[in-house]
Parts: C-alpha cells; sequence; structure tokens
C-alpha cells in the first residue's frame, strides 16, 4: 500500500500539470491537435490511476482543454470522484471542472446528490462554498428538490459568507423546483435586512431576478424596498432596486408618485453616474406610466432631459451612448421636451461610434415635425454621402425612409421634395435596399396624385440613365428602383412628355440583363405606353410615327419572348401578338388607339392595409379556435413560481388553451361578435370614418410652382435642397401673408390687440399636397362614439385632476378649429371680421386660474366600488348618446366579472350587442385589481330629449380575496339631464347668430341666480364646461352663449354680469329643463 | 442576470470562458469567435456597449466589455443589469486579479487559468453577482490559497 503511494507520487512527477499543458500547446503552433490528441490519451491514462492527485491533475487539465474546444463529457466520472474528494484543493477541481462541462442531460449528476449534500454540511466553510458556487451552475430539477431544504438551513448560516451565496442560488433553486419558493420566500424577505451587507446585496438581488419574472406578486414588497432604498448606501443595491421599481411602476401608479421624490434627491445628491442613470431611467419609466396627472411632472421631465444632456455632451462614450437610450424613452412620452435638444442630436450623427450614430438615428426618428423634416433629412443626405460601410449607409437609407414615411407621410409638406430625395437615394452603392426605394416610389405615386406628373417625369429620366444604375453588378439591389420607375411611367404614361422615347429605353436589349420580375413589368408597361403613343399620334393623324412604334415593338419584343423567364415570354409573348394584330389594322388605316387604351382603362387604387377587416368573418368560422392542438408550453415550469405568492386566480396558467371547453368557446364566440359590432371598421350602418381626414381648406393653399426648367439628366443629381428653400420661402410667405391680414384687420377695428407672433405651431404649415388617405382608417374614428363598450385596456387610474386638463384640450380644439375657420375664410374674404373678433373676445381668457371642475358625478359608491360618470351626446347621431362610466376599486380585493345593467324606459333604452336580449347586461370588459379605476362607454339610444331622465340599474361583480370570492351588486340611477343632449357648438358668426335670435323661431325665457360671487368668466366657464355651450361673443357686462342639442334644437343665452340669464330655444320645455340645470348646477357652488 | 463571461485576447484565443446557460463546446467556440469578431473591429474610442446579442439571449441582451492592453473582457448580461454598473465590476475583477497575481499581465491568465476561475467564482456566482468589494475577494481568495497550501505541506 505504502509502496502504491509511494510509486504514485514518483510517476507524478513525470505527468504534465496544468503549466506543462499550456506550454506544450504553446510549443506546438504548428500541429496543436494532433499534440492535443496526444495530452488527451494522457489524461485518460491518468485518470485510469487510483491517485486522486492524479486524476484531479488529468480534470484540472481537461478543464483547461474545455475552454479550447474539446468535448470531455466523457470524463464526468471522474469529475465525479475528484469533487468526492476530501481534499479541499481536489474538491474544487473537481466541482471547477463540474461547472464547466455538467449540464441538465450528464447522467452522472444523479450520483453526486449526496456528495453534494455532505459538502454542503462540512463543517469547513469553504467546502461548502465551493459545492454551493459548483451547484449554481449545474443544478437540475431533481437536485434542486433534493438539496433545497439544506441550502434552506444555509441561509441562516452563521457566517455570512455561506450566507450570502445560500441566498443567491435560492433563484436558481426556484427556477428549477418552483415548490420550493413558497416555503422559501419568508426566509429569503427576512435576509433583505440582514446585518451584512453583502447577504443583502444578494437577497435584493434575488427578489428582483424573481420580480422581473412576474413582477405582480412582488407589488407587496414595494413598502420593504421604499425603506431600503431611502436607507441603504450601496450602490449596487440601490441600482437593483430603482430597477425593480421601475419593473413594479407600470403595475401600480401610486408607487410612482411617491417614488418621483426620492429620486429627484438622489439625481441631485450622487455622484455615481450608474446609479443617477438608473434613477433617471426609472423616474422616466413612472412619468410614462402616470402619464398625466403629475402636479410637478414637468419640472421631473425637465430634470431628466437636463441631466440627460450631461450624459451625452460628456466625452465619456458610455455615458453618450446611455444618454441616448434614455432620452429616446422620453421621446415617446414627452417628444417637445426632446425636441428642444435636436442640436445635440444632429451632433451624435457625427460621432466616431457607430452605435451612437444609431441611437441618434433612433431619436431623430421620433423628433421630426413639418419643420424640421426637410432639414433633418438634409443632414440626413450629408450623411449618407460621407458614411463609409454599407450597413451603416443602409441604415441611414431606412431611416431617411422611415421618417419621411411615418405615420402617412404626416410630416411630409412637398411630395416633389421626397421623390427627389427618394431619386438621390437611388444613387447609393451596394445598397440591398432597392425594394424599400422602389415602394416608397410606386407608393407616392398612387396616392398623391398631384404628384404623378413630377414622378413620371423622374421616373422617365431613371428609366432613360438605367444603365447607370445597373452598369455596375455590385449594386444589384438598387436596380429594384426601375421597376417602380417602369410602373410609374407606364401606368401614368399621361403625364409623360415624351412617351416614344421613354418606351425605347424600356426596350433597350441591355433591360434583359435585369431580374426576371423587373423584366415582366418593363413588358406590360411597354404595351401601356404603346397606347399612349398610338393615342398621341391618332389626334395628329399622323400614321406614319404609329406605325414606327408598332414596329419598334415588334422589333424589340422577340428578345423578351426569348427570356428564360415564364412571367417575361408570357406576357412578351402576349403583346407582341397583339402588336402586330394592331399593325395589321394599322395598314388598313383602322383607327385602333381607343381600343387599345381601353385595354388599360381604368384606375389603380391603394387599398388600405386594414381592408381585410371590412370581410366579415363567415359564420360559425372561428378564428380563435385552434385547428391541431396547440405546442405544450415548455415554460410553463419557469411560470409556475410567479403563482406561489399569487393572489390570483388559476387562470395563470399557460395551457388553458388546450382546457378550453365548449362553453368556453360559445362565451368567446359571443364576446368576438360584440366585439364586431363594436368595431367601427366592420361594415355596418355607420356614418363614420371619412369625414376624417378633410382638413379644411387645403385647397385654398397656394401650391408653390416648381420650376422645372432644369430637369434632372442625371437621375441622383442632388436638388432635393432646392425644396428646402423653397418650403421655407412658402412659409415665410404664408406668415407674412398671414401677418398681413392681421395687421389688416386690426387697423380696420381699430382696436389693440396682442399680436400673435409665437412660434409657428404644427398646424399652421399647410402641406402642399395631400396625401390621398380616404382608404386608410385613421384611428381616431374608434373613439368611444362607435361602441357600445370601448375597451380600455390600461389599468392606471383615471385622474380626478386631470379635469383641468380636459377642459384645456376642449379649449386648444376650439382654438385649433378656430384657426382653421379662419384661414378658410381668408380664401374667401368674407367680411365678417367683426364677428371672428367678437369670438376672440369671447373666449375665456386666463384671467384667474379656473378652479378644477369635473364633469362627472357620482353615479352610486359601497365599500367595494365607486362609480361616477358622465353623458356625452355626439354630432354623428342624433338619437344616441354615450355614457362614461369611471369604476375605481375602493377595496383590497380583486373585482372582476362585471356586469353592467340597465331597466331600460320606453325613451331611453341601453344599446347592447346584437342578439342580446331587452335585459341582458354588458360584461364591463376589465377587471379590477385594488385601488385600480378604469373607464367603460356605454351607448343609449333616445328618443325625446325635452325631458331629463332617470333609468335604474344595477351592476353585479365579483369581490376576489386571497381566501374567498363573493358576489356582489350595486344599484345606481343613471340621469339623464337634458344638459347631457347639448353638444358644444361652437358658433362663430356673430350674424348668424343674431339672424337665428332674428328669425323669432325661438321663444324665450328667463333665469337669475341667487348668490353668485365668482369672477365673471368663471360662471361663463361653467355654464360652457357643465353644459356644453360656447361663448360666441363677450362684451363687458354680459355674453352671448350658444349651445346645440343633439337633435338640432338651438339654444341661446344672453348671460349678464347681474347673475341673470335670457335665454332662447326653438323648444320650451328643453330650455325649461337646461335652466333648472344651470340654476342646480350654480346652488351647488 | 449575466449570461456568459469571456476573457480573449487581440487574437481571439480564449483566456477564460464562464457560461451560466449550457452550451455545447462547438456552440461555445462559435460565440467566442463571433463575440470577438464584434468586438475587436471597434476602436477603443467608442463606447463599451453592444447590441443585438444574435449570438445568445437575443434582443433583451446586451455585450458589455472593457479591453486592457491584450485582453477583451467582456461580459454577456440582460436588461436587469445596470450597464454602468457591469462596467465596474469588470474593472473590479480586473483589479482583483490585479492584485491576487500582482501586476497580472496576460501570461499570468494563459497559465493559470484555474486561479483565474477560482477569483471570479467570488465575483460572480451562477450569473448573479455575488461581491463587489475588492477587498473581500481578495481575503476570500486568500484564504483559500492559504487552505490549499496547508493542505500541499500536509502530504
Amino acid at each position: 500500500m505504502a509502496l502504491k503511494i509511494v510509486k504514485g507520487s514518483i510517476d507524478r512527477m513525470f505527468d504534465k500539470n496544468l503549466q506543462d499543458l499550456v506550454r506544450g500547446i504553446r510549443n506546438h503552433k504548428e500541429d496543436e491537435a494532433k499534440y492535443i490528441s496526444t495530452c488527451i490519451d494522457e489524461i485518460k491514462q491518468e485518470l485510469k490511476q487510483d491517485n486522486i492527485a492524479v486524476k484531479a491533475n488529468a480534470v484540472c487539465k481537461l478543464t483547461y482543454l474545455q475552454m479550447l474546444g474539446y468535448d470531455v463529457s466523457w470524463a464526468a466520472f471522474n469529475i465525479v470522484e475528484v469533487m468526492s474528494s476530501s481534499k479541499f484543493t481536489y474538491k474544487r477541481i473537481g466541482y471547477l471542472a463540474a461547472s464547466q462541462c455538467f449540464h441538465e442531460g450528464t447522467d452522472v449528476i444523479m450520483l453526486t446528490t449526496n456528495q453534494i449534500r455532505k459538502d454542503l454540511s462540512s463543517p469547513h466553510q469553504y467546502d461548502t462554498g465551493v459545492a454551493l458556487t459548483g451547484l449554481s451552475c449545474f443544478v437540475t430539477p431533481d437536485l434542486a428538490r433534493d438539496l433545497a431544504n439544506d441550502i434552506m438551513t444555509l441561509m441562516s448560516h452563521t457566517k455570512p459568507y455561506i450566507r450570502k451565496k445560500a441566498v443567491l442560488i435560492m433563484y436558481k433553486v426556484f427556477l428549477k423546483y418552483p415548490e420550493s419558493l413558497r416555503p422559501a420566500f419568508p426566509r429569503l424577505k427576512e435576509k433583505l435586512e440582514d446585518p451584512d451587507p453583502g447577504v443583502q446585496s444578494a437577497a435584493v438581488n434575488v427578489i428582483c431576478e424573481l420580480a422581473r419574472r412576474n413582477p405582480k406578486n412582488y407589488l407587496s414588497l414595494a413598502p420593504l424596498f421604499f425603506k431600503l432604498m431611502t436607507s441603504s448606501t450601496n450602490n449596487w443595491v440601490l441600482i437593483k432596486i430603482i430597477k425593480l421599481f421601475g419593473a413594479l411602476t407600470p403595475l401600480e401608479p401610486r408607487l410612482g408618485k411617491k417614488l418621483i421624490e426620492p429620486l429627484t434627491n438622489l439625481i441631485h445628491s450622487t455622484s455615481a453616474m450608474s446609479l443617477l442613470y438608473e434613477c433617471v431611467n426609472t423616474v422616466i419609466a413612472v412619468l410614462i406610466s402616470l402619464s398625466s396627472g403629475m402636479p410637478n411632472h414637468s419640472a421631473s421631465i425637465q430634470l431628466c432631459v437636463q441631466k440627460l444632456r450631461i450624459l451625452i455632451e460628456d466625452s465619456d462614450q458610455n455615458l453618450k451612448y446611455l444618454g441616448l437610450l434614455a432620452m429616446s424613452k422620453i421621446l415617446k412620452t414627452h417628444p417637445k421636451s426632446v425636441q428642444s435638444h435636436k442640436d445635440l442630436i444632429l451632433q451624435c450623427l457625427d460621432d466616431k461610434d457607430e452605435s451612437i450614430r444609431l441611437r441618434a438615428l433612433d431619436l431623430l426618428y421620433g423628433m421630426v415635425s413639418k419643420k424640421n423634416l426637410m432639414e433633418i433629412v438634409k443632414k440626413l443626405m450629408l450623411h449618407v454621402d460621407k458614411a463609409e460601410g454599407t450597413t451603416y449607409r443602409d441604415e441611414l437609407l431606412t431611416k431617411i425612409i422611415d421618417i419621411c414615411s411615418q405615420s402617412n407621410y404626416q410630416y411630409i409638406t412637398n411630395f416633389e421634395w421626397y421623390i427627389s430625395i427618394l431619386v438621390e437615394l437611388t444613387r447609393l452603392e451596394g445598397t440591398r435596399h432597392g425594394h424599400l426605394i422602389a415602394s416608397q416610389m410606386l407608393d407616392v405615386a398612387i396616392r398623391v396624385k398631384a404628384i404623378r406628373g413630377f414622378a413620371v417625369a423622374q421616373m422617365a429620366t431613371l428609366l432613360d440613365n438605367a444603365h447607370l444604375l445597373t452598369g455596375n453588378t455590385q449594386r444589384n439591389g438598387i436596380c429594384e428602383v426601375l421597376y417602380a420607375a417602369a410602373w410609374i411611367c407606364g401606368e401614368f404614361s399621361e403625364h409623360l412628355e415624351d412617351p416614344m422615347q421613354t418606351l425605347e429605353a424600356m426596350l433597350r436589349p441591355k433591360v434583359a440583363t435585369l431580374p426576371g420580375h423587373i423584366q415582366a413589368v418593363y413588358v406590360q408597361n411597354a404595351a401601356k405606353l404603346f397606347a399612349t403613343v398610338l393615342r398621341k399620334h391618332e389626334g395628329e393623324t399622323d400614321s406614319h410615327a404609329a406605325q414606327e412604334t408598332s414596329q419598334l415593338l415588334i422589333d424589340r419584343l422577340p428578345l423578351f419572348v426569348q427570356s428564360a423567364n415564364l412571367e417575361v415570354q408570357e406576357r412578351a409573348s402576349c403583346i407582341l401578338q397583339l402588336v402586330k394584330y394592331i399593325q395589321k389594322l394599322q395598314q388598313k388605316k383602322v383607327e385602333v388607339a381607343e381600343e387599345v387604351t381601353a385595354l388599360f382603362a381604368g384606375e389603380l387604387n391603394p387599398v388600405a392595409p386594414k381592408a381585410q377587416k371590412k370581410v366579415p368573418v363567415p359564420e360559425g368560422l372561428d378564428l380563435d379556435a385552434w385547428i391541431n392542438k396547440p405546442p405544450s408550453e415548455s415554460e410553463s415550469e419557469d411560470e409556475k413560481p410567479k403563482a406561489v405568492f399569487a393572489k390570483e386566480e388559476p387562470k395563470h396558467s399557460r395551457s388553458r388553451h388546450t382546457e378550453v371547453d365548449e362553453k368556453e368557446l360559445a362565451r368567446r364566440r359571443e364576446a368576438r361578435k360584440r366585439e364586431q359590432a363594436n368595431n367601427p371598421f366592420y361594415i355596418k350602418a355607420s356614418p363614420s370614418s371619412q369625414k376624417v381626414y378633410d382638413a379644411p381648406g387645403v385647397e385654398h393653399i397656394p401650391v408653390v410652382q416648381i420650376d422645372l426648367s432644369v430637369p434632372l439628366k442625371v437621375p441622383g443629381m442632388p436638388m432635393s435642397d432646392q425644396y428646402l428653400k423653397l418650403e421655407e420661402e412658402r412659409r415665410q410667405k404664408e406668415k407674412a401673408e398671414r401677418k398681413k391680414e392681421k395687421k389688416k384687420k386690426r387697423e380696420k377695428r381699430g382696436k389693440e390687440r396682442k399680436a400673435d407672433s409665437g412660434p409657428e405651431s404644427e398646424e399652421d404649415i399647410a402641406p402642399a399636397h395631400q396625401v390621398d388617405i380616404v382608404t386608410e382608417e385613421m384611428p381616431e374614428v374608434s373613439s368611444c362614439y362607435f361602441g357600445v363598450i370601448k375597451p380600455t385596456v390600461h389599468w392606471f387610474p383615471v385622474q380626478k385632476s386631470s379635469k383641468h386638463k380636459k377642459k384645456k384640450q376642449k379649449k386648444e380644439k376650439e382654438e385649433k378649429e378656430k384657426k382653421k375657420k379662419k384661414r378658410h375664410h381668408h380664401h374667401h374674404h368674407h367680411s365678417n371680421a367683426g364677428g371672428e373678433d367678437s369670438v376672440q373676445n369671447g373666449t375665456v381668457e386666463e384671467e384667474e386660474p379656473l378652479p378644477p371642475m369635473s364633469n362627472y358625478f357620482l353615479l352610486a359608491e359601497n365599500s367595494y366600488i365607486k362609480m361616477v360618470y358622465d353623458i356625452q351626446g355626439n354630432h354623428q347621431d342624433e338619437s344616441k348618446v354615450v355614457v362614461s362610466v369611471i369604476f375605481e376599486n375602493k377595496s383590497d380585493s380583486f373585482l372582476k366579472s362585471m356586469e353592467f345593467n340597465v331597466l331600460d324606459s320606453l325613451n331611453s333604452k341601453l344599446q347592447r350587442p346584437e342578439g342580446a336580449g331587452a335585459h341582458d347586461s354588458l360584461t364591463v370588459p376589465f377587471q379590477l385589481p385594488p385601488g385600480i379605476s378604469n373607464e367603460a362607454h356605454f351607448v343609449f339610444s333616445v328618443q325625446s330629449i325635452v325631458m331629463p331622465q332617470k333609468l335604474k340599474g344595477t351592476l353585479t361583480f365579483i369581490v376576489k380575496s386571497d381566501e374567498s370570492s363573493t358576489h356582489e351588486k350595486l344599484d345606481f340611477k343613471l340621469h339623464f339631464t337634458c344638459t347631457s343632449y347639448l353638444i358644444t357648438t361652437p358658433c362663430y358668426l356673430y350674424d348668424a347668430y343674431a339672424k337665428l335670435l332674428e328669425s323669432g323661431d325661438l321663444k324665450g325665457s328667463s333665469l337669475r341666480l341667487e348668490g353668485i360671487n365668482m369672477p365673471f368668466h368663471h360662471l361663463l366657464a361653467r355654464i360652457c364646461f357643465h353644459h356644453h355651450f360656447s361663448v360666441v361673443e363677450r362684451i363687458d357686462s354680459c355674453a352671448s352663449m350658444y349651445s346645440r342639442s343633439i337633435q338640432g334644437h338651438h339654444v341661446c343665452l344672453l348671460v349678464k354680469t347681474t347673475v341673470s340669464i335670457d335665454a332662447k330655444c326653438d323648444e320650451p320645455s328643453l330650455l325649461g329643463n337646461v335652466l333648472d340645470e344651470i340654476k342646480q348646477t350654480f346652488s351647488k357652488c | 442576470m449575466i449570461k456568459a463571461i469571456l476573457i480573449f485576447n487581440n487574437h481571439g484565443k480564449p483566456r477564460l470562458i464562464r457560461f451560466y446557460q449550457y452550451f455545447a463546446e462547438d456552440m461555445q467556440q462559435q460565440i467566442i469567435r463571433e463575440t470577438f469578431h464584434l468586438v475587436s473591429k471597434r476602436d477603443d474610442n467608442v463606447c463599451n456597449f453592444l447590441e443585438g446579442g444574435s449570438l445568445i439571449g437575443g434582443s433583451d441582451y446586451k455585450l458589455i466589455y472593457r479591453h486592457y492592453a491584450t485582453l477583451y473582457f467582456v461580459f454577456c448580461v440582460d436588461s436587469s443589469e445596470s450597464e454602468l454598473g457591469i462596467l465596474d465590476l469588470i474593472q473590479v475583477f480586473v483589479e482583483t486579479l490585479d492584485k491576487c497575481f500582482e501586476n497580472v499581465c496576460e501570461l499570468d491568465l494563459i497559465f493559470h487559468m484555474d486561479k483565474v476561475h477560482y477569483i471570479l467564482q467570488e465575483v460572480v456566482m451562477g450569473g448573479m453577482v455575488l461581491e463587489t468589494n475588492m477587498n473581500e475577494i481578495v481575503a476570500q481568495v486568500e484564504l483559500q490559497n492559504r487552505m490549499e497550501k496547508s493542505e500541499v505541506s500536509d502530504q
């Protein structure tokens, strides 16, 4: 025995150790693989020996070889042997090797359970430590299950070194064996307040990772984290917590409000950039989740933007990069704040670092406006020229197109400019995005009718110079634009100046080298051009030229008939035969042009991307039903730990798809039908979407005449710049004109008014061309007017204080409308300046800030839920009003399955989905977590609107708390006031108003308000706000106001500072009721 | 979470690899090659973050690296880690190496890969940051080294 040991150690002296192996490999650079294979043979020999030291040495070398890419899993058993050594030195080698190459598929792992357990409970802390470290890398579900208890005990070990490792590894255990989370969690929570900072940090780490997977379940820990955040000084811990808060705050906006202050303090106080950055990030997340209603909201945004600016200006590229990254988050919700730093962002485009340039590009995308689009794109074009490396240049190209085309070309005011940009972009060498440019050209040419003439001219030049694009084989990506060019020239050939020349260009032999699909378009459009040429010549009675054209086609087309591409071949032979036939007719002097043209008659219209939605789903076809069984969710085990703390119903489990029963299916089908009924994009009797985009007065806006005496001779001669200049001039001119008009008026009135010399607003910039968007559905249409219920998805509580803002918005809207109107009038040269000015006078000027007002009245309330409501009519339908109800969960429980029902009267009825019975209730399309509010809209049909009315109703809902769920009911009375049938209808023409009053159709009535002591403008504002009136004119001591009912009744008020109201309306009972309601409003003040 | 830690030299030769998620050896090598390809073509004066880790993880992952003389230290992390925090961590790790090896250079890492691993194990465990205090890390490493020495002298 002794001899054996001695022999072993002598052998060892001749063994290579790790250093020898490394040295050997370095000395065998030429035949490294061969050398390593001999080494592996040696290692195999060494592993066969009994001596653990030899084995350990061999395993250590294997770990090194594993790094070089050699599979060492064959030695897994030897690794386990080394792990079980009683010596720390060898054990550590064993565990290291195991952590590098063991995984869930390693079968020997199951042999290690007892060994690891023994090591975990070892009296030596480093044995335990090494085992924990190793285990963290190769823990399997089995190991996690078997060792969870042992590790949990270690979380309370006396040594902090072991405690922190045990805490950290628990995360891995939870992942592999979710059942362990519940029993271990209390202890884990305890460790958040461990005296040792390392252990505390580890606990924060683990909980943050858990919370990232399922934030909802960890909301309850927020107070504890909040305490840690305000007390801890460890930046690592702070960063983790602040990041965690960033993930939690979207779920609980109240948390966000609390966070703002301490975070702001940290931003001001910390010197650590990493902490500063994370604070800014979380403040941004908070502000996004609050979205409105924060009092010092803009101050926080300002602070963030300001700090980010410092980061971006820093010479450290990392800070610059992160600053831009965070800036783009702000951009989404507060574009204005970022836009003011445009200079800085544009500077970043010059940065040497590509990642920074790309970030800056992303930002620019969100920063463009009508005003700065041309300028920004010009800068980008300069960068395109300078850019080295195709990737970045391609990125620039796609960004330019993205920027210009975003939201339906919203920011483009001059499409000639855009076409020129696209043409310039075709010069790019080796770009992959030819098809992108092509599709833009097609899109613009089709949708912007006014641009076609210009586009066709440009495209003809492109075709003429096609050899420049295709000459270099490297440029094959760009030849896609020829597809667009050929199609545009063919389709809109009536705009071509010289169709013959273009036709000739399209039939050049070189075309045959283009890709097949482009040739096909060439051939097809050559035929269209042919038709145009024929028609042109027939008008001139010049049969010779027409015959020449036919001959040209007959000469050139055979080349395409021989094409290898079937599509080209087919089209070419078809058209060739056609032309031959035409030629025969021509020789007989038959007029053929009209008939040939008829072949291509009819306009091709764009199809809206959402057009498919207009096709109703056939009865009985369930698009949501699985055709095959859904794949099983492999992640479900990851999912499970989330539910452990949940106060949530079991619907959480992902596998629910498979368990859908018939009833559920039926319910879904029903829900979908209801949704379809509410979906404004479904074809049904809705007087809807068209009106949205008739921007008033567009046709009167002078379109700049572009001097085309310098046509593009070479495609891509930079000329888009001229548009920038022209556009500026145009705006200058318009602005000047506007000013002039204003001045004129001012002089006329002889009254001094504040000059509106503020910066040009977005609305003031009139587009030179209009995109044809009739076929595009605009999202605004889907507003509450159409649906019975508009599902509002967000769980953010409706801010009570936001009413003030709402009012402001309303005012802004009015003002906007006024502006539009005004422009309109300018062009018509109406002599109604007086009336207009009185409107200006009548707007509620901000003499004193108005107290916040709300139109929402309490509907009903109990200990679980509070409902407030508001009723609004709309212009579209004279027999419908929309009731908006805000549901607020006041309890600590989850409210779900809310059903809203109203007992209809003869006059007013709740609109239910088709097929539902007259007494069926409507499901409220959301659930309410504790403390959350949300709004739902219900449409009612009304017949007579002259009397107020009350409808009884009930809300039923299920209260779900940890242990139980109960069914609750809340009765309410909906009060349809006459006011709710009035719609704020601005009346701009005092003349018309006066005429209306004089007409004698209106019956009068009057009212005195007692005990009112508020400023007159407040009084007016209240009437406007609560009773949907607008001010027509205000002269010192009195004001005329106007409103209209949904059924078109005119209601006119003359309000005097003596607080008496004279009123006229064509429906006396309606007027009486409205006046009563006004009286009531003011009796409450 | 940290998904992987790679150290390689200016020629892409790996000096230490530590994956916290299983990849087969050939995949590991491919990741090293591609990461090297991405990182090595970047100037030293550009930022230390790289996005679009198509290699591991996907869009949520970033490569955060530092370049010291002949070596690149690359951490692949997800969005729960603070970018600047990880940069600091790399610095802590390198300074710890410097203390433990006394003026560390590439050769130390080449010949003592195991020791580098042991040091790293005291900084990051199972993909999570274990300790950021350099003195604490160095103390634990030295205590374990002492234990190893005492075992050698036992023989």
